[in-house]
């Protein structure tokens, strides 16, 4: 019993961090409608400017993940500025392809500048680990941090899209850009603002993914990525609540197939779980059917 | 019109041999070590003049590796550990009377340039080849050394199909024999008789190894308790496998990956509160400097390496000694491979009784029987012997890290 409960844990632990990439995935998929695929590379740029600040310069950790952030949100409103919005009118194929394109750029931009070797990072977070049930089952601090923050995140980011008038702004331009633009909202500076908040997010995740798996190179963020953009569309991409619920549940599939079925079927039978949820709801767990008006 | 082209072309082929001296000159300024600076220089004035080739006064013999680049700690530490072997073996009076030449080109560890750097060395006139050091450029070169009938040993390339060629030696245990060590090495010191194991299943030097280590545990009356899968794809999370494994009753976790997953591994360990014995392989080493990486959860690790610099006899005292002098650092187990390489290629040939005038290939026809006979004490191990497929027999040793430093088990 406490073998699956921590097989339990360690599936929340690992999916807490799939569903904080899936919520920046969501939110720019859900606004802009476009894939950013470069989303994991900018996680692993949030590792690295930590990683740099807290462990090279010896800074506090709490300066390292703010510096993380502040690099992040501008990264991500100049990847926009100078890859997405030239495109703006393209066809969304274009928009996916220059997305990789941009994805690889990062991760061989980060292997002149960082270097091939990986790196070992010192985990920011600095909770004691929780024992439960008389010793046998252990929560780590960062499990701990990371759903806390997911679920600060998710509270935060449904108050601000509800509640504030850029949100609204958001909401608007997610169903009908051109009705907004006519509605005088600046789709632009609306998108612009979509992509500094996932980026900051990318940032938090990326801090959240190296402290509880603590090496850092430059494809870290590649194969999360990908894992957190299937956990969105498993939730339902576009939905936040969505987004979360995915990423845990992902994570929780995952491990527990990976100790009851088999460890080297695991990620087969996760993707044959989406394949499946996907049949029978094609919009994924929490997605809005949208009309198609003709 | 025809005389015209006839001039072009000579001048081309004048300016291309002149080009081919400059770059000897070069490489063989480069390699100029202090010790061996006064050598040296009467060595690059020859090749100055070109046709080192035919040369009769010295064996040629020369490697590649990585000088720069992610792995250049490799390249250039075959590059000093042959380069001490040559020297002493120089003071020696040579081999069979005639000095030897050592030359070094940079391969980048990657295949194109391996092959470009081995027909540089061919330039330089390469009569026998200590290399590559790293796996994938050597299965780049070695077709073009059966080609070349050139006698080959690589130091350190591990992939099992580098010695399919006859030509082809190794000097480290391959992928899969290391498995079969390791479980040997485990078995025969009792170290522990119920084993997990936790592998990598989408790499073949990772399986490699737990097929084989599999395959020798039950002869060794090792119990596998539980063999754990990971894939490239998640390679960062371990605490489902080692709780699978915990659970088993493992008393040694086997580790037969590289030391980047392995740093998570016992780092996963540790939080979950489970300290077994933990043993890797080659992969392993370099755990230690791996940036950032708190050493003191390697404490107890144990791993097979053919080499470790604390070492107490006499051989590896004055290795280490000689490589600190001359190089400023402690020699890892490429140099000692390196070095182990050409005092083979002197035991061979001096078996044989081959002179620098003889052709590569008939170099090669005259080593090749004797390989099979030759017995040497090295660095990386006591009475090594070479099979039929080029592949030595040597007894395997392990090191355990102590106080962030490798130790010599024995």
């Amino acid at each position: 019993m406490s073998s699956f409960i921590t097989y339990l844990i360690n599936g929340i632990s690992l999916g807490s961090v799939y569903a904080i990439i899936a919520l920046g995935y969501t939110m720019v998929y859900g606004i802009a409608k476009m894939l950013n695929f470069a989303h994991g590379d900018i996680i692993m740029v949030g590792g690295f400017t930590t990683y740099y600040i807290a462990s090279v310069m010896g800074m506090p950790s709490a300066v390292g993940v703010l510096g993380a952030v502040v690099v992040c949100t501008a990264l991500g409103v100049i990847i926009e500025r100078i890859a997405y919005k030239p495109l703006r009118e393209a066809s969304s194929l274009s928009v996916l392809i220059t997305a990789i394109g941009v994805s690889y750029f990062l991760q061989n931009a980060a292997l002149i500048v960082f270097g091939a070797d990986t790196k070992s990072f010192k985990s920011v977070i600095d909770i004691p680990s929780l024992s439960l049930m008389g010793g046998t089952v252990t929560v780590s601090g960062e499990t701990m941090v990371t759903i806390l923050s997911c679920i600060i995140i998710l509270i935060g980011l449904t108050a601000f899209i509800n509640k504030t008038k850029t949100g609204q702004a958001m909401l608007a331009v997610s169903e009908d850009k051109g009705a907004a633009t006519l509605m005088g909202i600046n789709v632009n500076r609306t998108i612009a603002v979509t992509f500094a908040i996932g980026s900051a997010l990318a940032a938090v995740a990326g801090v959240l993914l190296c402290s509880s798996y603590p090496t850092l190179s430059s494809t870290t963020g590649a194969m999360p990525g990908i894992k957190a953009f299937v956990a969105a569309v498993f939730g339902g991409i576009g939905s936040i609540p969505g987004a979360m619920i995915g990423g845990i549940v992902l994570g929780i599939i995952e491990n527990l197939s990976k100790a009851y079925i088999s460890s080297q079927l695991s990620d087969a039978i996760v993707f044959a779980v989406l394949i499946i949820v996907l049949l029978v709801k094609p919009t994924g767990l929490m997605g809005k059917k949208i009309q198609e008006k003709v | 019109m025809k005389k015209f082209m006839c001039l072009t072309m000579t001048a081309a082929i004048v300016a291309m041999s002149l080009a081919a001296c400059g770059s000897s000159t070069e490489s063989a300024d480069t390699e100029t070590t202090a010790a061996a600076a006064e050598g040296a220089d009467t060595e690059a004035s020859e090749a100055a003049e070109g046709d080192a080739a035919s040369s009769d006064a010295v064996f040629v013999i020369g490697g590649t590796g990585p000088l720069t680049g992610s792995t250049a700690i490799y390249g250039n530490a075959v590059k000093n550990g042959g380069q001490i072997a040559v020297d002493e073996i120089n003071a020696a009076g040579g081999i069979n009377g005639y000095q030897v030449k050592w030359i070094f080109e940079d391969d980048e560890a990657d295949t194109e340039k391996a092959v470009n750097a081995y027909n540089t060395l061919k330039d330089q006139g390469l009569q026998m080849f200590v290399g590559t050091t790293t796996s994938g450029s050597c299965l780049a070169v070695v077709p073009e050394t059966e080609n070349d009938n050139m006698f080959q040993i690589t130091p350190s390339g591990t992939t099992a199909e580098i010695t399919a060629a006859d030509n082809v030696y190794r000097m480290c245990f391959s992928d899969p024999a290391q498995g079969t060590k390791s479980a040997e090495y485990i078995g025969q010191n009792g170290l522990a008789t119920k084993i997990g194991v936790i592998y990598d299943s989408s790499d073949t030097y990772s399986s490699g190894i737990y097929e084989n280590f599999a395959a020798e545990a039950a002869n060794q009356g090792l119990e596998i308790v539980g063999a754990e899968a990971f894939t490239a794809d998640s390679k960062t999370d371990f605490r489902t496998q080692l709780q699978k494994l915990k659970d088993a009753g493992a008393e040694l976790v086997f580790l037969p990956f590289y030391y980047t997953e392995a740093s998570l591994v016992l780092q996963q360990a540790d939080e979950m509160g489970w300290a077994p014995m933990f043993f890797g392989c080659d992969g392993m080493d370099g755990i230690l400097t791996l940036e950032g990486f708190d050493t003191s959860l390697a404490e107890g690790l144990m791993l097979l390496t053919p080499f470790s610099a604390d070492a107490e006899d006499e051989l590896t005292q004055n290795f280490v000694a000689k490589y600190q002098e001359d190089y400023g650092e402690v020699p890892n187990q490429f140099a000692a491979d390196a070095y182990d390489c050409l005092y083979v290629i002197k035991a061979a040939a001096e078996e044989a009784g081959i002179t620098p005038d003889m052709s590569v290939s008939d170099m090669c026809e005259a080593l090749k029987p004797v390989m099979t006979q030759i017995e040497i004490d090295g660095l990386t191990g006591q009475g090594i012997k070479f099979t039929e497929d080029g592949e030595p027999n040597k007894a395997p040793k392990a090191v355990v890290i102590e106080n962030g430093a490798y130790k010599s088990m024995e």
